[in-house]
């Protein structure tokens, strides 16, 4: 089967400086393994301001200049390297942006979504597309001519998304397209995204919203520390039982419609040696201090913890 | 003791009124929910309880007195976004004692680590900040405490562990707490009773 | 790795850019220390010596000798650092009367539009004139012509602070420290002071070299110091006479001088704000 998208051991950290002369490497995602199929939407679960963003700023090529990447990502069975990025950005694969900050606000929306263009041919052809994509949804002509700064908060919603869709992506990945939206908008916006899957589409879906996660998802990633720790179906994230990691476990059971149970512990500040939930685990093992599990294949669901054994293990 | 807020009426600008003839009342030792959609005017009505905003009609009362503005305000906000709330100049240390400096045990209880204390606040993630923020509020001073969506961008293991943590010492220390959030779920695992802001707010 | 820029080889390779801006500064620091304090050692009553004087610059007399015998190089660097000297006091005290000003906007709306019009009534007024007029009314000589530079260069500063202490004010942490019950001036000490005070440290440093530029044109135009006190613009201005006899020598190397010095500060000026600014500081 054919992936659209595959991240393999991505690391990301950033040089920067703290205090006095001190140059200081700060890891953000560590090791991240991970992938999209056709049709499928995949969701990265972490806390706010854990760096998963930066996950789809890696694939788009938009990191800073003070971040170094290693691993690899690729597209369609192809790696994607800068070059590659650059060419299909806008195109292939696209971003839907958290609000309308991003648009450039001194141009009007329709031709922020045409984009640029080599020809008149190219742009005529493009309009066509744009008008066909906003009226599917519901932007009449009146839209076409507006600013950014005039559009309400729906109206903005359904803009970005089709300005995202105009280029005709295979890939999308919606960063946190959720806060601060009323209820209405949210369900909204869920509804847009399970669309995207019926037009077979690929969607990475980053957001620290477990209900989104588990309203839109195939799959969900759990994004702890830094690292990927667990990738499970979606059907398993209904009950704790059928989930593998104690961190899964006890997010699931932390839903106020789960018993709101308390588990204790926070996320360490700095990589440690061991594994990143060592310190607060119910099931650790002696060697879960000093050695970091590995991602690995267990009964088809991706679990990084000594507990449980991969399928090429042999066990 | 009771906070009360008696018909507040407030509006930016002429053309757009946020508030009209808001009331409601929160008793010490009670928690109270306050659901609502953002952008509908909760972190105003936030603002206006805690003393931030004062240009609205209406009065805000405890025990039904009006509260001085000078020294400690016994209502205590805390915020959606705790960074913003931090001078990002200032070690957590110092960030956490501008309250007060609370007890070794209560610093443990909200699982505050030592080693956090010598950091700048953009060290931190969200839900650590967020636990002293909450520190800072349940000052021995402080009668009711105003939640806006303090939990809406943390992890739902945070989530539980900062409202447990908060709830336990509201109610040992008579405490009032108005919760306010989009979530209804949320609001029915924590409160007493769930008021709905459309329903109050009179526009 | 191979990509990296030429200034990143080589001797300095193994430093960091911070690393590399404060050798910078250390350096320029030092120099500008070096030129002060041998200055001040220079007896100002320098022997004559009429057999040597208007010598072009040679080995022994490497600025030249003026028409009195005097080594040009001794005196250049006698009046940069009485010029250091009076720059370092009009700008310190322009920039205090910045801070004062700053603060005093921000107390409340009154104090704040008058703070405004003062800052348009001194922007208004030409730099040069001001700083005659201020100059002549203080009776000259240094502590007229500090007092002068100081009373007409505190206004862009001002202006940034105001800006700065204005929006520092109306943050969520100071709302927060205001309902701590903290006073206005625990909050002006603690919360705003510390955030603007690496905007005071390079604001007087970039005010240095303006203030050293009018000092010497006050003092070439003859508002400013006296002949008793060389700085470079007595200097300057003592030149223009033998000008016309061709010793270039006698104001081309004071001038020349006056500008490398000028320019020192603001090196030191620009590579501190870049390491006050973490955001350029990852540049």
């Amino acid at each position: 089967m054919g992936k659209l998208l595959e991240v393999n051991n991505l690391s990301i950290s950033f040089t920067q400086y703290v205090q006095g002369l001190n140059r200081h490497d700060t890891k953000v995602i560590s090791d991240l393994t991970i992938d999209v199929g056709e049709g499928e939407i995949v969701a990265v679960l972490g806390s706010s301001g854990s760096g998963k963003s930066l996950l789809a700023h890696s694939i788009l090529g938009i990191l800073p200049y003070n971040s170094h990447v290693t691993g690899e990502i690729k597209y369609k069975g192809n790696i994607l390297d800068q070059e590659l990025k650059e060419k299909i950005r806008g195109k292939e694969i696209c971003l839907i942006p958290q609000s309308v900050n991003f648009l450039d606000p001194l141009m009007k929306v329709s031709e922020q979504a045409i984009g640029e263009c080599k020809d008149e041919k190219e742009r005529d052809e493009k309009k066509v597309r744009q008008r066909e994509i906003f009226s599917k949804y519901g932007l009449d002509e009146s839209v076409d001519d507006l600013y950014p700064f005039e559009l309400s908060g729906g109206m903005a919603r359904k803009v970005l998304l089709s300005t995202a869709l105009v280029g005709n992506p295979d890939l999308l990945i919606a960063d946190e397209p959720t806060p601060g939206l009323d209820a209405k908008s949210v369900k909204e916006t869920i509804d847009d995204i399970r669309n995207l899957k019926e037009q077979g589409k690929g969607v990475l879906l980053i957001t620290h919203e477990i209900d989104v996660a588990l309203k839109t998802a195939d799959r969900i990633a759990i994004f702890y520390s830094g690292y990927v720790i667990e990738i499970n179906n979606v059907d398993n994230f209904k009950n704790a039982d059928n989930v593998l990691h104690p961190y899964t476990k006890a997010l699931i059971n932390s839903l106020p419609r789960n018993g709101f149970n308390l588990t204790e512990g926070v996320q360490p500040l700095e990589d440690l040696p061991g594994c990143p939930y060592w310190e607060n685990c119910p099931i650790r093992l002696d060697k879960c201090k000093d050695n970091k599990p590995e991602l690995v294949n267990h009964d088809g669901i991706m679990i990084r913890c000594f507990n449980f054994k991969g399928d090429n293990d042999g066990a | 003791m009771e906070l009360k807020a008696n018909n507040i009426s407030f509006s930016y600008n002429k053309r757009r009124q946020i508030l009209k003839d808001f009331s409601l009342s929160v008793d010490s030792n009670r928690i109270i929910g306050l659901m609502g959609d953002s952008g509908s005017g909760k972190s105003t009505l936030c603002k206006i309880l805690a003393g931030y905003l004062t240009h609205y009609s209406g009065e805000v009362t405890l025990d039904g007195n009006k509260i001085p503005d000078r020294g400690f305000y016994p209502v205590q906000l805390i915020f959606q976004h705790p960074e913003k709330t931090m001078n990002p100049k200032w070690k957590m240390e110092k960030v956490l004692n501008e309250s007060w400096t609370p007890p070794k045990e209560l610093r443990d209880t909200f699982g505050l680590k030592d080693q956090w204390l010598t950091r700048w606040p953009n060290e931190l993630s969200g839900g650590e900040l967020q636990r002293f923020s909450i520190l800072r509020a349940i000052n021995p001073e402080t009668k009711f405490i105003i939640a806006d969506e303090i939990s809406t961008m943390l992890d739902a293991v945070t989530q539980v562990q900062i409202w447990e943590k908060l709830i336990n010492h509201a109610k040992a220390n008579n405490i009032g707490i108005l919760a306010v959030s989009h979530d209804p779920e949320l609001l029915e695992v924590i409160c007493d009773d769930i008021l709905f802001f459309d329903e109050i707010n009179n526009l | 790795m191979s990509d990296l820029p030429w200034y990143n080889r080589g001797l300095f390779s193994s430093l960091n850019l911070r690393q590399k801006t404060l050798l910078t500064i250390a350096l320029t620091g030092l120099l500008l220390l070096v030129i002060f304090i041998s200055g001040m050692m220079i007896n100002a009553n320098l022997p004559t010596d009429f057999s040597i004087k208007m010598q072009p610059p040679s080995f022994e007399h490497i600025f030249g000798t003026d028409w009195m015998g005097r080594d040009m190089f001794i005196r250049t660097i006698k009046g940069l650092s009485l010029s250091i000297m009076i720059g370092i006091g009009a700008s310190i005290i322009s920039s205090i009367i910045a801070t004062i000003l700053a603060f005093v906007a921000s107390i409340n709306k009154f104090c704040d539009s008058f703070v405004s019009w003062l800052i348009d009534l001194f922007a208004s007024i030409p730099h040069i004139l001001l700083i005659m007029m201020i100059s002549i009314a203080l009776g000259k000589g240094a502590f007229g012509v500090i007092m002068a530079v100081a009373f007409s260069h505190w206004v862009n500063l001002t202006r940034v602070l105001r800006a700065e202490v204005l929006q520092i004010n109306t943050s969520e942490y100071v709302a927060l420290s205001k309902r701590f019950g903290k006073s206005k001036l625990w909050i002006a000490k603690e919360h705003i002071l510390p955030l603007v005070l690496s905007q005071i440290f390079v604001g007087t440093l970039l005010v240095f070299p303006h203030a050293i530029m009018h000092e010497s044109s006050v003092t070439f135009l003859g508002f400013g110091l006296s002949p008793h006190e060389p700085a470079i613009g007595i200097i300057l201005s003592e030149s223009m006479t033998y000008l016309a006899m061709g010793a270039w020598w006698l104001a081309f190397f004071p001038g020349l001088a006056l500008l490398i010095v000028v320019l020192l500060f603001d090196i030191i000026g620009d590579n501190l704000k870049r390491l006050f600014d973490p955001s350029q500081a990852n540049n």
